[in-house]
């Protein structure tokens, strides 16, 4: 067996507040192939957009990684010098952010931010750096990109900054593209024609994807293997498919329920995580034992004192639950 | 462009109109005691002809409406009047002086500017170090200094003990005259500008577009040349404009400590002098130059931020 | 845009300047009991220009008076010029403001258009030429520094009622039966104090700074009587041969200035943390 392009082995991030510190994320592992899309699904501030910026390096103040491995092609980067993370950053592995309307410059050409990738990577001149940008921009399907180049971002849609954001991302083709819920901010349309350009772009480069969204649906239906997240932790791993076909987490199963089905959607209406009440603990309250246990409806006393124990799955699959089925 | 040069003209319009009123009633109609003020100081009685002149020459016995339709008049012509003392029509007056203190505005602007931006830049990209608590320290200090009494402690040191710089005056009106003022008139938009050069680098290295640029593997340098810098800049050119005000303000008191000779000191001047049309002059011509440095500043903006150039 | 502030560890800043402003505040109030001469009268050309010693601290005058002493009263007039003209700024402002705010249409128009008119003329100048025509003096200072810097206070007025509309309170209130002037005192006041004593603070170093200014140049206090800038305006002439005369009023409008500026930063902190009040 080849080694995995990225592994996370028990990452674990911290919060340093004044007064105390927390732990963000922690007991965090998993690994993607070359090539593969891999899912990481969970509630709003569960903690997926602090475990791709640690991929990236780019985890700021108040946040640091406290403690795990993060291996790229069997590289140690958890350490890594400035300098290091700059020659992987945008050339190795390449991120597009969850917010389209202000994760592009607005003071500069959409062309030039793009040509910035050959600049720094490639050693382009800005001239063949901005022809190679409307290059890009044509791949990731903009309409008369030798006009857009000097667009700024406010003259685009949220999808067409999407797209320049995606464009930038593949523009040095990097090995692992990390979606942080792209198309979060998008009409259901637009996200639709997003998800389908990255997913063809990547396959044809063999670029591997972490894709991030709260949408279960959408990372099943696009990757091959899928990680459930709670309060900071991954509750449950397997692959896709047995994912939807026997989810042995209390938390995925309430995530499942609480997807839109045809047909059931018409007669209940739009109902969304109705299955699992209550809200995501703040990280200064996380409760006792199971994180999940006030909203849990499987929970018993031993939930409520001792923290569950990553249980292997078959097909490297993991479920973190005294109970589950 | 044109159209912002336009939409910010019909603003301008109403308010120096605004402005012109409000000199007019300030002085036309409560002259009595400007005038008579002159007995109070101790300067000697006005001669009752030279009173009677006055009178005459400012239409006092007209009525009010007429008086300021005749202002209005006569200024949208280019007339300011003629000044009580010298005879002279007040625009050549201040003519005279406009060079002078359009150079030491402008001298104390840019030293603000260089120092207060750099001092910003700098505090900025190292939040907390001694650098940065150095630099907020003289920031605010700058802030708290009257600027004459700055100018007079530089005057002391510079001029009177070390010599290297002449004391007053404004000699054949080379750079080594303009120093000392333009430093003393300088400080307090320095000290501003570098408090909110400071604040605006570090609201713009929280942005978004910022980690994008660090997530392609930007160096600091050059995340901080091409995404923050212009962008800092939109917010430091605001407050470059809005100081403007009190810096023309702080210069009658400056040009005066230092004999500058100005529109400041000769409103300083004047108002000894009781020489109306010449105060009024002065004041109108100081807010004619802060509306017209305003419209520069918004026509600067939309040179440099595209958002606006293209909305409305 | 975020408030440009000095961030000094832990409210270093409200300490500090809390404290400068306490002694600048117990000089003006104990001045009689710590001055050593009176400051107008004791005047003896047998002391003339005697430097910083150990029988006069702060050097004397041409006339042969204390300085020190003339300072501390000068710390009376400096402070009464900052705090009645800050009040009266308030109260303008404030009325203005609520006003505009509540009752909008041409009123409304009014006041946005005064507003501007303020802000278009600099401050110093509007001071200046006010204080041309009324005569220098205490009463003619407070009324040149006292109603030509009610923009801030306004605007903060004007914008929070617009706001209190917007959600619907006001609407509510009225509902309720409460009077205009009940709800502007028990809707509207409490939710812009803070901003508003931030501004006061903030503008009482302004005053304090202009009223030095104008008294320099000789439009302010006039001498015999020791403000601290009309004690600048007579040094100025003795600089070669006496600087601690212009050395020690300097140094008190600044400490007292500087107080009066850390302390409102430090009390934005606490009473303004979305920092309404720009000073720009
Ligand atoms: N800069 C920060 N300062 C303090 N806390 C932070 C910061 N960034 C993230 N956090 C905390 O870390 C936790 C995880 O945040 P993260 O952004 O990773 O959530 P997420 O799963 O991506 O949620 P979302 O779906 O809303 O993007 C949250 O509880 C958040 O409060
Ligand atoms: S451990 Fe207990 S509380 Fe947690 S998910 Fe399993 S059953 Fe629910
Ligand atoms: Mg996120």
């Amino acid at each position: 067996m080849t080694a995995p392009l990225l592994r996370i082995e028990d990452l674990r991030i911290a919060l340093r507040t004044e007064s105390a510190t927390y732990n963000a994320v922690e007991n965090v592992s998993f690994e993607i192939g070359r090539g593969e899309a891999f899912g990481l699904v969970g509630e709003s501030g569960c903690g997926k957009s602090i475990t791709a910026l640690s991929v990236m390096g780019l985890l700021r103040r108040p946040l640091a990684l406290a403690g795990g491995k993060i291996v790229l092609d069997g590289e140690e980067i958890q350490d890594a010098s400035p300098a290091e993370w700059r020659r992987l950053r945008g050339k190795r592995v390449a991120m597009i952010f969850q917010e389209p309307m202000t994760a592009l410059n607005p003071l500069s050409p959409v062309g030039r931010q793009i040509a910035e990738m050959f600049v720094l990577h490639q050693g382009a001149g800005w001239s063949e750096a901005m022809d190679r940008a409307e290059d890009a921009l044509r791949q990731v399907q903009v309409p008369s990109p030798e006009r857009r180049i000097k667009d700024f971002p406010h003259q685009l849609s949220g999808g067409m900054r999407q797209r320049v954001m995606i464009a930038i991302a593949l523009a040095c083709g990097p090995e692992l593209l990390i979606a942080d819920e792209p198309t979060t901010a998008l009409d259901v349309t637009v996200q639709a024609e997003i998800i389908d350009l990255m997913r063809e772009l990547c396959a044809a480069k063999g670029t591997a994807i972490l894709m991030i969204s709260h949408d279960l649906g959408l990372v099943a239906n696009m990757c091959r293997r899928v990680a459930v997240m709670y309060a900071g932790r991954i509750v449950e791993q397997q692959d896709a498919d047995a994912i939807f076909a026997s989810p042995r987490h209390p938390y995925t199963r309430g995530l499942i329920n609480s997807l839109p089905r045809l047909g059931a959607r018409a007669r209940q209406g739009r109902q969304r995580l109705q299955e699992i009440s209550g809200v995501v603990p703040s990280i200064a309250g996380y409760p006792a034992g199971c994180r999940f246990n006030p909203r849990c409806v499987a929970v018993t006393d031993i939930c409520r004192e001792v923290s569950p124990e990553a249980t292997p799955l078959p097909a490297d699959g993991l479920v973190r639950c005294h109970h589950h089925g | 462009m044109l159209l912002v040069l336009g939409r910010r003209l019909a603003n301008v319009i109403p308010t120096l109109l605004a402005v012109v009123a409000l000199v007019f009633l300030l002085f036309s109609v409560l002259p009595g005691s400007f005038i008579s003020g002159m007995n109070e100081d101790g300067r000697g009685a006005i001669d009752p002809a030279v009173m009677e002149r006055m009178r005459k020459e400012m239409g006092l016995d007209d009525p009010l409406p007429e008086r300021f339709a005749k202002y209005v008049i006569s200024i949208a012509q280019g007339d300011l009047g003629r000044s009580f003392r010298t005879r002279e029509p007040v625009t050549r007056l201040i003519g005279v002086r406009v060079w002078p203190s359009l150079k030491l505005v402008f001298a104390a602007m840019s030293f603000a500017i260089l120092v207060g931006v750099t001092l910003g830049f700098v505090a900025a990209l190292r939040p907390g170090s001694l650098v940065d608590t150095i630099s907020m320290v003289f920031a605010i200090s700058g802030l708290s200094l009257s600027q004459f009494w700055f100018g007079l402690m530089l005057m002391y040191l510079f001029a009177l003990q070390l010599q290297w710089l002449p004391s007053f005056g404004y000699g054949d009106g080379g750079i080594r005259h303009l120093i000392l003022p333009a430093i003393a008139l300088g400080v307090g938009p320095m000290a501003l500008l570098a408090r909110t050069t400071r604040a605006a680098v570090l609201d713009v290295l929280n942005a978004d577009f910022v980690r994008t640029a660090r997530s392609k593997g930007m160096s600091e340098r050059r995340v901080v040349s091409w995404h923050v810098l212009r962008n800092a800049l939109v917010l430091v050119v605001t407050i470059v404009g809005l100081q403007f005000g009190s810096l023309m303000g702080a210069a009658v008191v400056v040009e005066k400590l230092f004999a500058w000779p100005g529109v400041g000191s000769l409103l300083v001047d004047s108002v000894f002098q009781r020489d109306m049309p010449a105060v009024q002059g002065c004041i109108l011509m100081i807010v004619l130059f802060f509306l017209a440095i305003n419209t520069l500043v918004d026509i600067a903006y939309v040179a440099i931020d595209p958002r606006i150039r293209y909305r409305r | 845009m975020r408030m440009p502030r000095l961030r000094l560890k832990g409210g270093t800043s409200l300490w500090i300047g809390g404290t400068l402003v306490a002694v600048a505040i117990a000089v003006a109030v104990a001045a009689p009991l710590i001055a050593r001469t009176d400051p107008v009268m004791d005047a003896n050309l047998m002391n003339a220009e005697i430097p910083p010693g150990l029988e006069f601290p702060f050097g004397t005058d041409a006339q042969g008076r204390d300085i020190y002493s003339r300072i501390v009263y000068g710390a009376r007039i400096s402070l009464t010029v900052g705090i009645v003209s800050q009040i009266l700024n308030s109260l303008i402002g404030v009325t203005l403001g609520l006003t505009a705010g509540y009752w909008g249409g041409w009123w409304d128009d009014v006041v946005t258009g005064l507003t501007n008119l303020m802000l278009a003329i600099p401050s110093l100048i509007f001071a200046l030429a006010i204080m041309a025509i009324l005569g220098p003096g205490l009463s003619s200072l407070l009324a040149a520094l006292g109603l030509t810097a009610w923009s801030y206070s306004c605007r903060i007025a004007r914008a929070q009622v617009l706001s209190l509309k917007s959600q619907g309170y006001i609407q509510a209130a009225r509902i309720l039966g409460y009077g205009d002037l009940r709800i502007m005192f028990t809707q509207v006041l409490p939710n812009i104090l803070g901003p508003l004593i931030v501004i006061a603070t903030l503008g009482m170093g302004g005053a304090i700074l202009s009223e030095a200014a104008l008294s320099f140049l000789g439009l302010g206090i006039r001498p015999p009587f020791p403000s601290w800038g009309s004690m600048l305006s007579e040094a100025r002439d003795q600089i070669t041969t006496a600087p601690w005369l212009s050395v020690f009023p300097g140094l008190a409008i600044f400490f007292t200035v500087l107080g009066l500026n850390l302390l409102g930063d430090g009390l934005r902190d606490i009473l303004d943390p979305q920092s309404t009040t720009r000073r720009t």
